[in-house]
Formats: structure tokens, sequence, C-alpha cells
């Protein structure tokens, strides 16, 4: 396959690894294949948009935080990146069960640009450039560097492609329609173009983002305010709690009026004249579409975030929009406390093309193109932190595959990161891809209080976790299993003058024999520090006894997990061989055999997934893989 | 890596008599062992390679004796599918075949799915690379013989019960999930109560369905359903037609059926126990005429009546008999023969004389018509189990469907009440919700997705 039609230049410079793109997934990807100790150089139209954060200031929550968690715990950048610059933090789902309790920041956003700019200049083996990606050029079907609109040329081994939302970019705002990126950004056409000619499959989605006000045309003295948490988690492993001076945000409501505005102007909203061709995420709706859909909700909650310490503008969560520039002026001032409130940027909607997924590996390369990997929101994914656990994978995979090496591919039940990348790759996406805990059928097993313990040995064989982080680890490790050893094989009697008057205390029936404090501990109304407070659990460090915690409260449940996962394997085992034409397997359903075709599993676990698949099918895929088996000896 | 242990029936449903419950795994002994008591004293365990043991079938749950049983153990590796494998021979038709299969599953075994032996016997190495098409053949033409049956039980009342059942946990999952992903957005949560009450009325449900799977007469026994009619209108042919077999003795004489043979066939899902009674006629032949009577007995005891009429030959004296014996009974009239260039019966007449029962149209000889008579008799099955208000489930696998459902609505209703965190207590409540997903072949994560948008304004 040859690129046709993309311009050769200049020699420029030879890389191992070229990402194309220094957004989330950009970042993630060039400084982890650095970090691997390749050659990388990292690309981007605007030196001044590394890891910009176009839409909302906000890092985590439910699925989300998990993956930051993930991330730090291989040796991404995120998690830390965050901890250097939030401005407030809260612990979502408190109340409710350990898989779904998250960390949930708001960053301030320049700072946000600021710490990971520097880490990116400061990397070893890593450069970064302001160029246009004009070409990939690709020689046999192999990747063999990249062609920028100034005429260089670079040679790479490896490229990943992260554009985001920047390909054939078109900015919406009520009837004005414009080429663009987000947030005043230019979009990059040739590159779509370039990879259209190589074959690939590209469709259309959108997205949107509301309006941004000046904090001090707000009155706040009208709106509830929404505090960060007083008790300090962090993001990353690597960062100790900091204590700062935490920003609120506000809460207001939509009402009638607001409705009102809208209604009266929706011949002029874009997602209904039919401006809008791309699809949209149902979890990210505008406020007209919440409005439509919805219409006997009185009031819509509306946040008000801050972007940023030196700023005075402020994030309007809860009305994105892509309304002319006039009504949602209107619409932002019928609310409390925005009665004059002026408007600095309007929300927008943005349309781009995104990679078809199904035309990925497991692993982010594509299956056309050797050494040509992709990641974050050109995959159909939405959200930072999709974006940058994407680009990790690929950063990584892309110098494990130059290396000969095996390919990174964290399972459904190792991590939020495999369930993302599966159910693009495998289910294919039909909007923006939003990760979600409910996509997480192992979920308690993939919980944020865990995801070192998961993964920060992977990421430490990849080569991406120092030796000391690793030493500290296995600390933890340590500790946690002692503590497990100590609870699982304690015992204790009704002679306990101190643990009966606690038991009492906190509302469960007293001892009446022995009992093992393990079990004493799976009583809903006992917690691990009671046991501690009297001396009946030794003392242990605070995320030694979380973690244990949740290990044994929630033993039965973990243990039914574990069992549905043993279910999962016996499938996901058995590996396809990748020079397989499933077309001439017979026995096999067309439908089938079209999917199977289109999507090319790795396993039978994956190609069981894939819809139009049948239980008969994997059988007689069961029985060809045999074959193949016994003709190969 | 190792298999788990496979069970089924390995002989046809249809055939009276014996049995065979076949169970291949590496726990196949063990598992046999649990529910089979050996008369000679010793665990199956240390019975004789290749041979074959009495004992007697035991269900352990109740302590209950199912059947008299031969057994044959077969170790690995010189077995067809070169596991362990362990027959066990059933007999006294069909009931006992089936309540075999159901202890040994209680036991550990898992249903096969379809081909799976000859599957296994393949990838062990049993059956040899120039069979392999037969093994996908195999597999594909079972998986379908399954599809099929399965389609005709969704028709009944069985899919929608459960359709209804599911659409409740949908909700009630989609709500569960909204409120842990989507914390900070404006909607209703429901309370503990709440929860716990939606919980209970689809473990109610759902154990309406197991108890019906379990008590139901008919899923026992087989609905009840008896051919009649004058000597040589084609009862016999009607009967192998419906099986698809020669079984009955069919001759030109009138009068060959001297006792009433009973068989069992599969329509719509729901076992039909038919017996083919002899003629109907006044005869001074003594045997005949105990037949006779018999038949009178038959009658008064069926759920269902096939009356055959020849409708190559005039309505005569002894069809009116018979009709006056099965006045009150439900049934169809087949007007037999039809192929018959010269029907001496009209349609209108036919019709007259089935006074409301429905008349279909066949010809046992070419088999035409057939099929709609299978319709017909799945139709009348499936309302006469309606009156019965227990749902029917016959099929072993959805059975243990509904069985895991329950229990896991169960252990979701225990943690709920225990104060377990939802995320917890939905590791159940969506093992439910699958396994009621398998039942009708409809499990898409994307339709919890699809409920929480739909049902929540959500999103920022």
């Amino acid at each position: 396959m040859e690129s046709e039609g993309c311009a050769l230049g200049y020699a420029a410079g030879d890389y191992d690894v070229i990402v194309i793109g220094a957004g989330h997934a950009g970042c993630e990807a060039g400084l982890a294949a650095a970090r691997m100790g390749v050659r990388t150089l990292i690309l981007t139209m605007n030196l001044d948009a590394v890891a910009l954060m176009p839409c909302n200031p906000a890092i985590g929550g439910p699925a989300k935080g998990h993956l930051v968690r993930e991330i730090d715990a291989l040796g991404g950048e995120m998690g830390v990146n965050c901890d250097k610059s939030f401005v407030q933090i809260r612990m979502l789902n408190t109340g409710k069960g350990p898989a779904v309790r998250a960390l949930r920041a708001q960053a301030d956003k320049k700072k946000y640009q600021i710490e990971m700019r520097a880490t990116v200049e400061t990397q070893d083996n890593l450069e970064i450039k302001q160029a246009t990606v004009e070409a990939i050029l690709v020689e046999g079907y192999r990747v063999r560097g990249v062609v920028t609109t100034t005429g260089a040329m670079f040679r790479a081994r490896a490229v990943v492609v992260t554009t985001g939302t920047y390909l054939r970019g078109r900015i919406i705002i009520g009837d004005l329609v414009f080429d663009g990126g987000p947030n005043g950004q230019f979009p990059s056409v040739g590159l779509a173009k370039c990879l259209r000619e190589l074959g690939f499959r590209l469709e259309r989605f959108n997205t949107g983002t509301p309006p941004r006000i000046h904090g001090g045309s707000v009155d706040f003295s009208r709106l509830e305010v929404q505090p960060g948490d007083d008790k300090l988690f962090m993001f990353s492993f690597l960062s100790e709690p900091r204590r700062i001076e935490q920003m609120p945000c506000w809460l207001t409501y939509t009402n009638t009026r607001t409705h009102e505005i809208i209604r009266e102007n929706l011949h002029r909203a874009p997602l209904f004249s039919g401006l809008i061709e791309g699809t949209g995420p149902r979890y990210c709706p505008s406020i007209e579409d919440k409005i439509l859909r919805f219409a006997e909700k009185a009031q819509h909650q509306v946040f008000l975030e801050p972007e940023g310490r030196k700023t005075c503008e402020i994030y309007v969560q809860g009305m994105s929009t892509s309304l002319p520039e006039d009504v949602q002026l209107e619409m932002l001032r019928s609310m409390k406390g925005l009665e004059k409130v002026q408007m600095m940027r309007p929300g927008y909607a943005i349309e781009y093309d995104c990679l078809v997924a199904s035309q990925l590996k497991l692993t982010l390369e594509t299956k056309e193109i050797a050494g040509l990997y992709t990641a974050g929101q050109l995959n159909g994914t939405s959200g930072y932190e999709e974006a940058a656990a994407q680009g990790l994978i690929a950063g990584v995979n892309a110098v494990l595959g130059l290396k000969g090496e095996e390919p990174l591919i964290l399972k459904r039940f190792e991590a939020y990161v495999g369930v993302l990348i599966d159910d693009i790759v495998t289910k294919g996406v039909n909007e923006p891809y939003r990760m979600l805990t409910s996509r997480a059928e192992y979920r308690l097993l993939l919980r944020h209080d865990n995801a070192d313990l998961r993964l920060t040995e992977i990421g430490a064989k990849v080569g991406l976790v120092s030796d000391d982080r690793l030493k500290r680890f296995k600390e933890r490790q340590r500790g946690i299993e002692d503590a497990l050893e100590e609870i699982n094989s304690r015992a204790v009697g009704p002679g306990e003058s101190k643990l009966q008057e606690m038991l009492s205390e906190v509302g469960t029936a007293e001892l009446k024999g022995g009992a093992r404090v393990a079990d004493i501990l799976r009583r809903p109304e006992v917690r691990i520090q009671d046991l501690i407070d009297i001396g009946v659990v030794s003392d242990m460090k605070a995320d030694v006894s979380e973690e244990v915690e949740i290990i044994l409260k929630y033993s039965g449940y973990i243990e039914k997990q574990k069992q549905q996962v043993e279910r999962f394997e016996r499938l996901e085992g058995k590996t396809i061989p990748a020079d397989i034409s499933f077309r001439n397997v017979s026995g096999l359903s067309s439908e089938a055999k079209q999917k199977l075709e289109e999507i090319r599993p790795q396993s039978i676990g994956q190609a069981a997934r894939i819809s139009g698949v049948s239980p008969a099918d994997i059988a007689v895929l069961l029985v060809e893989l045999e074959k193949k088996r016994r003709r190969g000896c | 890596m190792k298999e788990d242990t496979i069970a089924a029936i390995s002989t046809s449903l249809g055939e009276a008599g014996i049995g065979i419950v076949r169970v291949s795994g590496p726990e196949a002994i063990k598992i046999v062992n649990n529910v089979v008591r050996l008369k000679s004293g010793h665990p199956v365990g240390e019975a004789v390679n290749f041979s074959l043991s009495l004992g007697t079938l035991i269900d352990a749950s109740t302590g209950e004796d199912i059947d008299e049983v031969l057994v044959g153990v077969m170790r690995a590796p010189k077995t067809y599918t070169r596991e362990d494998v362990v027959e066990i021979n059933c007999h006294g038709g069909l009931v006992p075949v089936r309540r075999c299969l159901e202890v040994l599953l209680q036991n550990g075994a898992r249903l096969a799915e379809p081909g799976e032996f000859t599957r296994r016997a393949f990838l062990n190495g049993r059956i040899d690379l120039a069979q392999a098409e037969a093994v996908v053949g195999v597999i594909r033409a079972r998986s379908e013989t399954g599809a099929r049956a399965a389609l005709w039980q969704l028709r009944g009342l069985l899919s929608g019960e459960i359709r209804k059942i599911r659409r409740q946990l949908t909700e009630l999952i989609a709500f569960l999930e909204a409120d842990v992903d989507f914390p900070e957005d404006d909607f209703e949560r429901l309370s503990k109560e709440e929860i716990e009450n939606r919980i209970d009325l689809c473990r109610k449900e759902v154990r309406k369905l197991v108890a019906g799977a379990e008590k139901g007469r008919l899923l026992r026994e087989g609905v009840s359903t008896v051919i009649v009619g004058k000597p040589n209108v084609g009862k016999s042919s009607i009967l192998n037609a419906l099986l698809g077999e020669e079984r009955a003795i069919v001759t030109e004489v009138a009068g060959t059926t001297r006792d009433a043979v009973s068989e069992i066939i599969s329509i719509g899902g729901v076992l039909l126990r038919i017996v083919d009674t002899a003629g109907i006629r006044e005869t001074s032949d003594i045997i005949e005429r105990l037949g006779v009577e018999k038949a009178t007995e038959l009658i008064q005891d069926a759920d269902l009546v096939l009356f055959v009429l020849d409708v190559s030959t005039a309505i005569s004296e002894e069809d009116r008999k018979v009709r006056d014996l099965i006045q009150g009974k439900k049934g169809i009239m087949v007007a037999n023969k039809a192929d018959l260039d010269h029907h001496r019966i009209g349609v209108t007449e036919v019709e007259e004389f089935a006074s409301g029962w429905p008349v279909l149209w066949v010809s046992a000889l070419t088999a035409e018509g057939i099929g709609a008579l299978e319709e017909e008799l799945g139709r009348l099955v499936l309302a006469e189990t309606e009156l019965q208000e227990s749902v029917v489930i016959i099929n072993i696998r959805h059975k243990l469907a509904l069985e895991e459902s329950l229990k896991r609505l169960e252990d979701a209703s225990g943690s709920v009440v225990a104060g377990m965190p939802v995320d917890c207590s939905l590791v159940d409540i969506r093992a439910a919700w699958e396994e009621l997903g398998e039942i009708i072949g409809e499990n898409i994560s994307e339709e919890i997705l699809d409920n929480i948008f739909a049902q929540f304004c959500i999103g920022k």
C-alpha cells in the first residue's frame, strides 16, 4: 500500500516513534515511548495547546477516575499531572460500594497544560515540535514516517496518531459554520484525506461544549456552594496529599423562562435544523436536547466550575449548546445568580472524523498497516481520561512492537483500560464512547483502590515503573498480606470486654462464643478502624487498612466475580491465529463470517462477544482451530 | 486448561422404554457417585471399567429414589470423548430420564451444548481430521433443531413472562447503574425499600415460573392426547406421521391395533403423550372389545383428542358414535386421506360434523398437512397450559437458567436487606438478568445503557 498523493519533503530526522498530536493521548503515548528508551518525537499543530482541556475542567469521576488510577499504576502521567494542578478534589459515591467510589478533581486548566508541557519537554529521549502533519508515509503495509505541511519528512519505525477532534473539524454555533478544531484551534484537513487514501474507514461524530462566563459577573451569594473534600485523596500512588486552598464550584438551575427561550429558538438549533450530521453522545446532551426530550422536567442543574486560579473564566456545566450566540446569552441571563452575566466564549458543537475502531487490533495498532497506531478521540471515544489511557497503551505497544516483544493487552477483568479497548474494537461504537462503571462486568475487581495492586507490576515489566516505586508498592502489598493473614487467623471470644462494648456501640450483637476477627469485620456495622482502635487488630497505614477492609468485607461478592472471570477465561485463553480465513471456515453462518472477517478477533472469547456470532459458530471455530493445530504438526 | 463435566440425554426423547444419560469430563465419576447408589454397596468409582452395575438413582437433596438404573463406567482415555464417561441407563420412559439429567446437573455437571460430545471427541483426538466436517455438521444440525424447538417454545407464555420480568429487571438495573455512574445528576433515586420491593416482585414471578417447571403435571407427564376414530381411518398412520417414524403397526386390515400404544412427542416445547386407540366399533371379538372399552376410558382421562375421519368414505354411523364418545372434550378433527382424488365428504359437511372443533385436512400417506396439524396441536397445548395456570417449561436448559436466576435474585435480596452497597447487589441482579436473557436469547448490555439514557436526563 503506497500513500499516493501524499507529497514527500526534505529529510528532517529519524525517530523510533512519532506521535501525532499532543493532547491527552499524545502526551501519554510520547512519554511512555520515551520512558521505554526509544527516540520519540511528538508533533503538535500548536505548542501552546499541549494537554489542552477544551471542554470541562474536571478529571475523574466514576470509571474515569478509575482510568486515571490505572494510567498512574502503569506509569502514565495523567494522575501525577492532575495532582499537581487540581483546585478542588472530591471522592464521589462514598455512600455506595467499593467498586464505584471514585475521585474527581477540578483542574486548573492552564496549570495542567503548563505542568504537562514541562514534563514532556524535560523527558529524556523525547522531542516535541510544532508542525502539522499532512501525510503518513507507508511502504508495503508498513509505516515509514510522516510529512508536515512545511515539507519536513520525519522517518519513524512506528507512528501513533492522536488527532482528537481535529480531523476535518467543523464548528457550529447557530447558523454559523466554519472549519475549526476545538476551542479556537485549527482543524487538520490533509491528514484526514491521507487516512482515507490509506484505505481507512472514517465516520463522523459530534460533541459539544457550553459557554464560559466571567466570574466577576456572577452573583454567588444567591447560589449553592459545592466545596471540595476536607480529607484529601490523590490520584497518583506517588503523590502525597497536598494541602491547598480549594476552589468551590457553584450550583444554579435552569427554569421555565430558560426553557421558553430555548423552545422559542429551536428553529435556530443546528441539532434540529439538520446542520449537524454527526452522531453525538447521549450522556452529554445539549441543553436544547434535554429540554426537548425531557419536557416534563421543570429545571436542570447547572454547575459553575472555575477554569483556573489565575482566570475569572467559569465553565457552565450542563449548558452544552450550539444555539446562536445571542440565544446563549439570553438563556444564561435567565438563571438565578447569572442575571447580569458576561459571556466570555459561546458554546459550540464540533463535528469531526474518527476512525471505525474495528480496524484496530487490541494493541491499538491498525490491522492493515504495521507500526501505525491510533489512540484517543480519533478512535471514537470521548473524554480526557479515555484518551490518555489509550495513548499510554498505544505508546507502550508501539515500542514493544519495535522490540519484537509481547504486546500489552489488558483483559476485561484486569483493567478498565482493557474493557475500553475491547469494547471499541470488538463491539464497535455508534456514539462517542464514554467509560462507565456499568460497562465493566467485573467491576468489583476493578476498583480504584486496587488499581496499583492490579497494574503496577505490569507497568514495571514494560519499564514504566521506577525501582523505587516498585519497592514502595511491594511494601504496601506486604502490609496488606500481613494484615489479611492476621485478621483471618485471629479468633476472639466473649471475654474481650472492649470488643463487646464496641460491638453494642455500633449497633450489632455481642459475641456469645468464639469468633474469627475476619467474620466480625464482615458485619456491615463494624469498621476496621473500630477494631484497630480497641487493639483487636494491629495498627496499620490508612491505605492498607482501606484495602484490607474492602477485601474482607466484600469477599463473597469478589469471589463471585472471580468465578465469572474463570468461566470467561476458558474461552479467552484460546487464541485464534492471525492468518485464519474466517470466510473459508465451513459451517459458520454467513453473518458470523462477515463479522469475524471485519473484526478479526484474537481469541475465542473475543469472538464470542461479537454480535451475530452464535454459540454454534463458536463451536465450529473451536473445531477449526483444532483442525489447524493438527495440520500444523 | 481443564474442561468441565457435561451431561445430556443421549437417546432420542420420543422413544419410550429405555433412556441413556451420558456424562463426560473429569468429574463424571464423582458426580454420578453423588446420585447413584450401587446395589453392590461400592462407590461408583470402584465399578469395573466397561461393565454395567445395577443401582438406584437418587435425588440427593430429598433422598428420594427416582429409578432403578444400570451404570456403565468408562475411564479415560479409551472412551468416545477420551474423558471419563459414565452412562446411566434409565428405564420407565421419559420422566426418569429427565429427572436423571436434572439431578446430575444439580450435582455439578453442565448441560452439554449441541454436538458437544462429538466436539470433545474431536478436540481430544478421538476423531480424525477427515471426519471434522462431519463434526461441524453435527454441531450445526443439533443447534438448528435446538433453535427450532426454542422458537416453538418462545411462542408460548414462557417468553412473554420472562420478557416481562426481564423488563422490570432492566429498569431496576438502569436505575441503580445510573445512580452509580452519574452520582451528581439530578434524577430520582430509589430508596432501599423500593429496591427491595422491586427485587422481590421479580423474585416472586421467577419463583412462579420455577414452580410451574417443577410441579406442572403437564411437564412431568406430558399432555395426554388420544387418537380416536373408527377402524382403518388412519389413526396409526397419523401417529406415525407425527412421530416421523414407523412405530405403531399399520395394516390395511381393520382393527390391527389391539392395544393402546403410547408415544411421546414434543410439540411447541410441550410433551404430548399420544395414545392410539383400537378402532372403535361394535364388535364381537372379545380382544377388540376390550380395546374399545379401554379407548372409552382413555378418552375420559385425556387432555386432548384427535378425532380422525376418513374423508374418502361417507360419514358413517360409527363415526357418529365416536363423536358421541368425545362430547365435551377438547380436540382437533383430522380429515385424513385428503390426498385421494374423490372426497366423499365435502368441506362444509366435515365442518358441520366437527361441531366447533378445528378441522385440519391431512394426508398421513403423503405427510401433507401434518405440519399444520402440529402447529394446531401446539396452539391447543399452549391454550391448555394457560388453563392450567402454569407456564410449561420443558427445556432443562431453561429450567436451570430460571433456577439460577431465582437463586441470584434471592442473593440480591439478601444483600440489600443486609445493607450491602448497591454495586455488590448488582453482581447478583445482573446475573439474574443475564440468565433470563439466555432463555429468550437477548443479552445485550447496551440494553441497560439505552434504558438509562431513555429514562434519565443525564449528562453535562
